[in-house]
């Protein structure tokens, strides 16, 4: 008689409906979490994204090159991995690259690298190279991983100047990244503020913001961001040109969000609790700040999420034409400007590797963006 | 003819130790479980129990309309008199979308579902919805089947037919809305016709209407009616035979006179005292039931009313499965307070 | 419905007027004008210009104006001759360059949009029906990346392979020996093999987005008791599938169109810079980078207007497809 005990096991969890469990008691924000739990997907996104933004706040450490260095011996090297075992089959334990030759290839007569086995490179953690501020504040040297001089390491190859491209990705992680975050961050508080007053007060106010929004969105996105790209001036600093190329993306990506904010104020805002409290009297600003926002902030969660990814391809599109972040600065777009030309990806194609990251990037928002929403509406089945 | 002359000849419909599983994340739920009843010529079987119970999967399961997702097993025996090739067919047997199936439905058994607003598809006219089962079942030409079409429409009551079966979902009442979906029930003259809960999103004046309708569609047309419901009430106006059914199984079953006035199951007996009588105390609470009822995934033997019921017997409910008990020759009980003849043993 | 269209048709006009000034305004937003433009490519060939000649330059092209007068002249010249002011680059009237882009633009948009609705939808039907399987699985990775990959660099992938495959990277729009002749069927055919790869990337990112629109709709959809009932009534299952759950799905699908045409014209700029389309995309990113400005303005002012009745169109078609909506106007 098995089925008994089994049966007694088991009844609190599938026999009986659960009473003060957590199905029926947890907080809005506990639901989310279980539901986004569930979400395996979402989760490693998450995890992805956490690391990505780890690596772009520590990218000078991380970084074994600086922006700026290169060196005209090493043009277009294909990537290097690290090796284990030596040219005689002898293994070590430190991996290390060797030197490289450059040669002629015989028959097209363009410059190609050899391994150099006389000269081997260990990989080493904490290299002295180039000179940078750790997290800005610091000053120091050290790298995280690297080879000692004169060698050299290139892990994902180098470009057209000799520069690093594993650096640079890396480096050029900090712009690519925090790009869509402040500008969908000031979207985000542009379009709550202005989205709110159009949904808490309506009437004519409403409507006015409401044309303004519809123009703003009549407006076909890439061109304008084409012409307002091309109006920053030609030589200003990296900062000023970082700020610019945000408040564009800001300019018209608050009005997605403004149009989601507007639209759950006004469908709270008739919900029997709001009404109840505007009865009792209470104010505006408490009303909005008590009552609306913990309702919607979910909804706003997934909709920033989800203006992220397409800010990422709108950067990368933009400094791709040279219309975006410029050198010296770097982004991602920045780097695959080298991909334009074809035979430039026919000969050296790690010069995609920047692409990868792109789409890695834009998927693991996208996915995160899936599950957040998913999760945003706890009660729905 | 009495009820009892007409359940002794042959059933029109006899469904066999039906049962349904669903697999579930966490387990493999016995939605219904061991069913059996018949359905005789120009009667109707009630099939009472609160939501949840396996009564729509039931008589969704006759047809084979369910979602695939549902493993339904053992013989629903069709037996139409009037033509030879649907003789004892057994409906499990035939391939679910196939031909054969789809031939009876709609045509000999049609079915009518609980919200019509949603039955409905709001893309396309009334009328259009009407004629497919008549086009495809009944006649191609397409004059005729409006002609049908019409002629259903005034049949359910459904004035101004003709600017009505041009009119969309949406322009019609609730109510009017069942009337047209038993209208689109009845335009191929079914034997039987299910209704699943045909009234519980109707108002209660509208209610009685469309019940009042479906009784005097079915003396015209002389069709058996299953009536999948919840209410009581609903069940004492309309049926001749009534089934109780929880959690999968049917608990117990006996004419509908037998059940208000001789019910045996506790839980039949709950259902009974948790209705408002006309004439009743009116200052005492109505009873209910404790409790909800349970999710039947991964059982084992014993009375699913177990955990509610006032009258268990501690080492036998919760330890065995209940095996059916006739108590007369048309009222059966599932439940072992009569399991050997002992009534009211444990009073 | 006439109404209605006729007051949303008279929205436009503010709408379109405001769109314009703020057009002009972005375009004179850079510093320099098309004459210190123009100076510095002649100096760069070494014919450097003195002040006097672009003084003079400037104020034979009306360039010397404040903004608002030169942007009032040129709202009057359109409205008054149709006359969209004169493009700098091309040395000929901005609609004359208009008119000699707009065909193949057209072309490469209408057979983008077709291609985006012709895959999207039945695969969209697929894997809403057959939920879970691995073909659902495999449209829907690739409707991810399709998503997140730029169309652009895309551009460049699809080129290096037909490069490695066919050695032929089917740059433009026609091959070297038809670029100047007169159409012909060989001109025809090889203008729809140099399309296959512009119309998959400019297409992509949307069609993905179409597909799993549809997929959602059509989830939705077959969960209706509509299907039920129809089910219930003896209809065969392809007939179900594509009388209720795919006819209620395409509602939202079809209203698309209107904004699905103005996107493809204004996101397949970049594609067209990158595979060197001779359609609107690169006029309009070298009159924005040379000040061309009205040539850049008109263009910019064009696609606004076609975002605008792009709207509007979906909104009708919306208002029409939906039986409810339709019927009250039809009450009234």
């Amino acid at each position: 008689m098995r089925t008994i005990p089994a049966f007694k096991r088991q009844k609190p969890e599938t026999l009986r409906p659960k009473k003060n469990t957590d199905a029926n008691y947890s907080s809005q924000w506990r639901l989310m979490y279980l539901r986004f739990k569930k979400h395996k997907l979402a989760q490693i996104s998450l995890f992805i994204l956490a690391l990505l933004y780890t690596v772009a706040l520590f990218a000078q450490f991380i970084a074994p090159y600086g922006l700026q260095s290169y060196d005209s011996k090493y043009v277009n090297v294909p990537p290097m991995g690290f090796k284990f075992i030596d040219a005689d089959g002898k293994f070590h334990i430190k991996p290390f690259v060797y030197e490289l030759k450059s040669t002629r290839d015989p028959e097209t007569m363009r410059k190609i690298f050899v391994p150099d086995t006389e000269k081997r490179h260990s990989l080493q953690f904490f290299v002295k190279g180039e000179e940078y501020k750790f997290l800005g504040l610091i000053k120091t040297s050290t790298h995280l991983i690297g080879v000692k001089e004169p060698g050299r390491v290139f892990l994902l190859g180098t470009d057209g100047m000799g520069r690093d491209l594993f650096s640079r990705i890396i480096l050029g992680s900090q712009i690519s990244l925090s790009i869509p975050l402040v500008g969908v961050g000031i979207s985000l508080v542009i379009g709550l503020i202005i989205g709110g007053i159009s949904g808490y007060f309506g009437g004519w106010l409403d409507s006015i913001i409401q044309r303004v929004i519809e123009i703003i969105r009549s407006f076909p996105t890439l061109p304008l961001w084409m012409a307002l790209s091309a109006a920053i001036p030609p030589r200003i600093p990296v900062v000023t040109m970082y700020l610019y190329i945000v408040i564009i993306f800001a300019f018209i990506g608050w009005t997605d969000l403004a149009r989601v904010v507007r639209g759950k104020f006004i469908s709270l805002k008739n919900e029997d609790y709001v009404i109840a409290a505007k009865i009792a009297g209470v104010g505006s600003t408490k009303i909005i700040i008590k009552h609306l926002l913990p309702g919607f902030i979910s909804y706003l969660v997934v909709a920033t999420t989800l203006a992220i990814p397409g800010m990422i391809l709108a950067e990368t599109a933009m400094s791709f034409l040279g219309l975006g972040i410029r050198s010296p600065a770097t982004s991602w777009g920045v780097l695959l400007q080298e991909a334009q030309k074809i035979e430039n990806v026919a000969l050296y194609p790690w010069k995609l590797f920047p692409l990868g990251i792109v789409i890695l990037t834009v998927l693991t928002y996208n996915f995160l963006g899936d599950g957040l929403r998913d999760a945003a509406d706890p009660y729905k089945k | 003819m009495t009820a009892q002359a007409a359940q002794t000849g042959q059933p029109l419909l006899s469904v066999q130790n039906l049962n349904i599983q669903i697999k579930m994340d966490n387990g493999i739920m016995n939605a219904v479980d061991g069913v059996d009843f018949e359905i005789h010529k120009g009667k109707t079987l009630g099939l009472v129990g609160e939501s949840g119970c396996g009564k729509s999967l039931t008589s969704r399961a006759i047809i084979s309309i369910n979602p695939k997702e549902c493993e339904t097993t053992g013989d629903i025996v069709y037996h139409s008199d009037s033509e030879a090739s649907l003789n004892r067919l057994n409906l499990l047997s035939l391939h679910p979308n196939g031909k054969q199936i789809r031939s009876i439905r709609g045509r000999k058994i049609a079915m009518i579902f609980q919200e019509p607003m949603t039955a409905f598809s709001p893309m396309y006219t009334i009328g259009n919805q009407l004629m497919e089962a008549i086009r495809i079942h009944r006649t191609k030409n397409k004059k005729e089947a409006k002609k049908i079409a019409l002629e259903m429409l005034a049949k359910v009551g459904i004035s101004d037919q003709e600017k009505r079966f041009d009119q969309y979902p949406h322009e019609f009442s609730g109510g009017m809305r069942q009337r047209a979906m038993i209208s689109m029930a009845l335009s191929c003259n079914p034997e039987i016709l299910i209704a699943d809960e045909p009234t519980t999103a109707l108002d209660v004046t509208i209610q009685a209407q469309v019940l009042e309708l479906m009784k005097k569609l079915q003396s015209e047309f002389g069709m058996a009616i299953l009536l999948v419901t919840h209410d009581l009430g609903i069940i004492a106006q309309m049926c001749d035979e009534v089934a109780v059914m929880y959690l999968g199984k049917i608990v117990e079953q006996a004419p509908v006179k037998e059940i208000f006035a001789n019910a045996k199951h506790p839980y039949t007996k709950g259902l009974l005292k948790s209705m408002p009588r006309l004439g009743g105390d009116k200052t005492k609470r109505l009873d209910s039931i404790e409790g909800t009822v349970p999710i039947p995934i991964n059982m084992p033997p014993m009375c699913g009313f177990y955990d509610r019921c006032s009258d268990r017997i501690e080492g036998v409910c919760n330890t065995n499965a209940v095996p059916k008990t006739r108590i007369t020759d048309q009222h059966s009980v599932r439940c072992f307070l009569y399991s050997d003849r002992q009534e009211g043993a444990a009073q | 419905m006439l109404q209605y269209i006729i007051r949303r048709i008279l929205l436009v006009i503010p709408v379109v007027m405001f769109i314009s000034f703020v057009v002009f305004y972005i375009i004179q937003l850079p510093p320099g004008d098309y004459v210190s433009s123009y100076s510095a490519t002649m100096s760069a060939a070494g014919d450097v210009m003195t002040q006097v000649e672009m003084d003079e330059m400037r104020s034979n092209l009306g360039l010397d104006r404040p903004v608002y007068e030169q942007y009032l002249v040129w709202v009057k010249k359109i409205v008054l001759h149709g006359d969209f002011g004169f493009s700098f680059n091309y040395n000929k009237p901005v609609l004359a360059v208009v008119k000699q882009y707009m065909g193949l633009t057209l072309v490469v948009s209408i057979v983008t949009m077709v291609f985006q609705y012709v895959v999207a939808i039945p695969i969209g039907i697929y894997t809403a029906v057959k939920q879970y399987s691995a073909g659902d699985y495999f449209f829907s990775g690739i409707s991810f990346i399709g998503m997140a990959t730029p169309n652009f660099l895309l551009a460049i992938i699809l080129m290096f392979l037909s490069y490695t495959w066919f050695g032929d990277p089917l740059l433009g729009l026609f091959s070297n020996e038809y670029v100047n002749a007169p159409w012909s069927w060989d001109k025809a055919v090889d203008l729809m093999k140099h399309m296959v790869i512009p119309v998959i990337v400019i297409g992509l990112a949307s069609t993905a987005d179409l597909i799993r629109v549809m997929r959602g709709q059509m989830l939705d959809e077959l969960n209706k008791p509509n299907v039920v009932t129809a089910r219930a009534k003896g209809l065969s299952e392809t007939r179900i599938l594509l009388k209720y759950p795919t006819r209620a799905a395409l509602n939202p699908i079809v209203s698309t169109i209107g904004w699905s045409l103005s996107s493809i014209f204004t996101g397949s700029t970049i594609t067209a810079i990158v595979l060197n389309l001779p359609i609107q995309g690169p006029v309009m990113y070298n009159a924005l980078l040379g000040q061309d400005m009205y040539l850049a303005g008109s263009w910019l002012l064009f696609m606004a207007l076609l975002t605008v009745l792009g709207t509007l169109i979906s909104d009708i078609l919306l208002a029409w497809l939906d039986p409810k909506i339709r019927t009250e106007f039809r009450g009234n």
